[in-house]
């Protein structure tokens, strides 16, 4: 990524776009050569244009954005925090982050979403999954091992996401899911035969008839040029994976999006527009939403999928939840997945997906 | 069931429509397994053989496994009323592996048809007629003389070993596309190739004029059905490139048995049977196949292949599903062997016609079309071409009712460059954009009648 940040050649190639300061990178979207101002310019601007044209956000709401203190994330308060105050969009903007609770992992990283919190003047809010569930991350994985410990995670994050959404009161949840995590999972759902995840996973708002809808600015936006924009802006970040998250199937795809994008960088945005436009019909029936019994939360199911993961952690018998055995609880899983990310066993990234 | 259910591994047993679940027989077949370590899961009687989907995947004896193919074209052929006994087929012939076994599959089929034919009395059920079709792409691809010299010979000999009844055989060069405009084939398929900057649009656009060209040798000799060899790793893969260049859309056209988009239809009977079984089954019967053709593929196509092949390797059942996964998408209405209306067609053929697992799919809207690559185009792709045209020059219109997947790879961008390009193309395939047999051009114009300046030009 350092070779196409860096102009190669000190030739005077001029910025195709102003015509007037010199090329000083080469635009991964469409391989145009143009200055950083307007590299900031048209990275921000088609930003604007996505949240403009689907209708993203309405004035007054309040908003809060799922900060990891990774990348995406903080190029997203960032940007979000710059054009509500261009554009007039009129949002309360606030930070949410998730505890994990591992060492050497989340705790280096909540570090930096602090910083952002006073670089940016958002306010942050974190919830910590040992105040919800009464486990850290670092106490389950001691408990199951390795394996499927991505399943506790992501089932538990999306709960926990929802839950300081509704501490902080907001209308709705950004997370900075961009156009490459949207083209890999729609090509992961293909290969794993989700029909119904293949149906909604190129939606840019999710959960519309849950409490609280999530949106996903970054959706037509290139992971290369968010690096790019954070290497530019000198952003604060942090870039570690998680130390409990191998991630050998989803790094086929990733690998394989990337040799893509090397021949035709195009190829990121024709993925998410055949995700858009598969012939699905509609008339697959969706699992009928109701509460958990025990905790509230939306679920399929008598019980939310977080309950019976934690209650299968309090008795010991971690395995409880996982898997399809009984069928019953598979179509909770459907539901976990809206935020982009795919919790399933083989298949999962928690390091660099913000939530 | 044909193929024993879910006894087969990497197999497309389940149907596209019903999205039936691995059923208990799978503890079964493996208990079975378990307790006669080195028998044939199915005849229980003889030693398995490798198939070469794994290695410890040794399921089948010889016997079983030929028949468990067999049974899968079969079953695809019958429940899509691919063939009917007053059929014509004409099967297009690469010289690998897939297509040399849906030419044996077809031939074996012929055979019995022909057996039955023999020991009936009333006679009322003809036998439907075979023919193989090579296309000879020598003029494009860099081989020396003598082994395309060798490779047809080879053609030959296989269609002419193969039992009667006889088959005719039409070794046809790619540049007979061209025929019908009567100029020099040779340098003016070079010039439309050459036209074409990007490498995966060229590849596309040749395998467009293969489809066009073997339309066009079975509707000079009236064949009924064109059929092809693409089997479940081919169209896996199509499924994943078609995504990656944003033809999701039209996806799920071209992945069905049936497609009758064309003047003649097309089927794919080996649909459901992987290219290891088919390559297994060509060494086992000892069917001949040749190589040299097998040209490889670059690109995005490229690219593709070796991201299934090694999807495929960690897990021998990825190229099922994908394609299982793009089965769900809803299909075209053309996707189904038209009806047979017509009282001259014997009853007894049109009884045969069986159509168990084809339910009506979807309305019977009148899609339009793109004129290079003939896949249906989403409304939304039509609206926006229509704000490109600025001029009503037979190219730029011709431009806007292409897919944005063609606009992209396949077009040339420059005005000029593009004129060029569109007055290179092959006859049949403007013919198509002008008249259109769903009467898509008419209805394109239709809808861009508002932009155009002159109405005096192009009245058909």
């Amino acid at each position: 990524m350092e070779a196409d940040t860096k102009p190669k050649k000190y030739g005077p190639r001029l910025c195709c776009i102003c015509n007037q300061r010199r090329a000083a990178l080469k635009r991964p979207k469409t391989l145009e050569q143009i200055c950083k101002e307007c590299f900031y310019e048209v990275f921000e601007e088609e930003i604007h244009q996505v949240i403009m044209e689907n209708q993203l956000f309405k004035p007054g709401e309040r908003i809060a954005i799922g900060a990891s203190g990774g990348k995406d994330s903080t190029v997203l308060a960032y940007v979000l925090s710059e054009l509500n105050r261009r554009h007039n969009y009129g949002l309360d903007l606030f930070l949410l982050s998730v505890d994990e609770g591992i060492t050497g992992y989340r705790d280096d990283s909540l570090e930096t979403v602090k910083r952002n919190e006073l670089q940016y003047g958002l306010p942050l809010k974190i919830v910590s999954y040992k105040d919800l569930y009464g486990w850290t991350m670092d106490e389950i994985v001691k408990m199951i091992g390795l394996k499927n410990n991505c399943t506790f995670c992501g089932v538990f994050r999306r709960q926990a996401l929802d839950r300081g959404a509704a501490l902080l009161k907001v209308d709705k949840v950004a997370t900075g899911h961009n156009a490459d995590d949207i083209a890999e999972t729609v090509l992961l759902n293909i290969l794993r035969g989700d029909i119904a995840r293949l149906s909604r996973c190129t939606s840019i708002t999710t959960g519309e008839d849950g409490p609280i809808p999530r949106c996903k600015p970054f959706k037509y936006t290139y992971e290369k040029e968010i690096v790019m924009y954070a290497y530019f802006k000198k952003l604060d970040y942090f870039s570690t994976e998680c130390i409990y998250s191998p991630n050998a199937y989803r790094g086929f795809a990733r690998e394989f999006i990337k040799d893509l994008e090397r021949i035709r960088p195009r190829a990121i945005l024709d993925i998410i527009k055949s995700g858009e436009n598969f012939r699905i019909s509609t008339s697959t029936k969706m699992p009928e939403q109701g509460t958990c019994e025990r905790c509230g939360y939306i679920s399929s199911q008598k019980w939310c999928k977080a309950c019976v993961l934690l209650e299968g952690l309090n008795r010991g018998l971690p395995k409880l939840g996982i898997g399809r055995s009984r069928g019953l609880n598979s179509d909770v899983k459907k539901d976990i997945k809206q935020g982009g990310g795919t919790e399933s066993i083989e298949s999962k990234q928690c390091g660099s997906l913000d939530f | 069931m044909a193929c024993s259910s879910s006894t087969c591994n990497s197999s497309g047993c389940y149907k596209g429509y019903n999205e039936e679940e691995r059923k208990p027989t799978t503890r079964a077949a493996v208990n079975g397994r378990n307790s006669h370590q080195n028998l044939c899961v199915k005849c229980k009687s003889n030693e398995p053989i490798c198939c070469g989907i794994d290695r410890d995947d040794a399921k089948f004896c010889r016997d079983c496994f030929k028949t468990n193919i067999y049974g899968k074209f079969k079953q695809a052929v019958t429940y899509n009323a691919m063939i009917t006994p007053s059929d014509k087929v004409l099967v297009a012939f690469s010289g690998g592996p897939s297509s040399r076994v849906v030419l044996q599959f077809v031939h074996e089929m012929q055979y019995r048809a022909q057996r039955n034919y023999d020991a009936s009395k009333d006679k009322s059920l003809p036998v439907f007629g075979v023919g193989v079709a090579f296309v000879d792409e020598s003029s494009i691809h860099s081989f020396s003389s003598q082994e395309i010299e060798k490779a047809i010979e080879d053609i030959r000999s296989i269609v002419s070993n193969l039992a009667p009844p006889s088959k005719e055989l039409y070794v046809v060069p790619i540049e007979n596309i061209f025929s019908s405009d009567g100029f020099d084939g040779k340098e003016r398929l070079k010039k439309l190739l050459d036209a074409v900057s990007d490498d995966t649009g060229k590849e596309d656009l040749l395998i467009h004029l293969q489809l066009l060209l073997l339309q066009k040798v079975a509707s000079e000799n009236g064949y009924t059905r064109v059929v092809l060899g693409s089997c479940t790793s081919r169209i896996a893969c199509h499924v994943i490139s078609a995504t990656v260049k944003g033809q999701g859309y039209s996806l799920s056209a071209d992945i069905q048995y049936v497609d009758s988009r064309w003047e003649i239809p097309v089927v794919l009977p080996l649909r459901d049977c992987s290219a290891q079984e088919l390559n297994t089954l060509c060494g086992l019967d000892g069917l001949k196949i040749l190589e040299l053709l097998n040209g490889p593929r670059s690109g995005i196509n490229g690219l593709v292949s070796s991201f299934v092949k090694v999807l495929q390797e960690e897990n021998p059942s990825r190229e099922c599903t994908i394609v299982r996964t793009a089965g769900k998408l809803t299909p075209f209405h053309f996707n189904r062997i038209p009806e047979i209306h017509d009282s001259n067609v014997p009853l007894a053929t049109r009884r045969r016609q069986k159509r168990h697992s084809l339910k009506p799919n979807g309305s019977l809207s009148s899609e339009s079309f793109c004129p290079i690559c003939n896949s249906p185009l989403d409304k939304s792709n039509l609206s926006s071409s229509l704000s490109s045209l600025g001029s009503h020059q037979n190219s730029d219109i011709l431009a806007a009712a292409c897919c944005s997947s063609c606009q992209f790879q396949i077009l040339p961008k420059e005005p000029s460059l593009l004129e060029q390009f569109v007055s290179l193309l092959p006859q049949p395939l403007i013919t198509k954009a002008n008249h259109g047999d769903q009467g898509d051009f008419s209805l394109l114009r239709e809808q861009i009648q508002d932009f155009l300046l002159s109405d005096g030009e192009d009245e058909n």
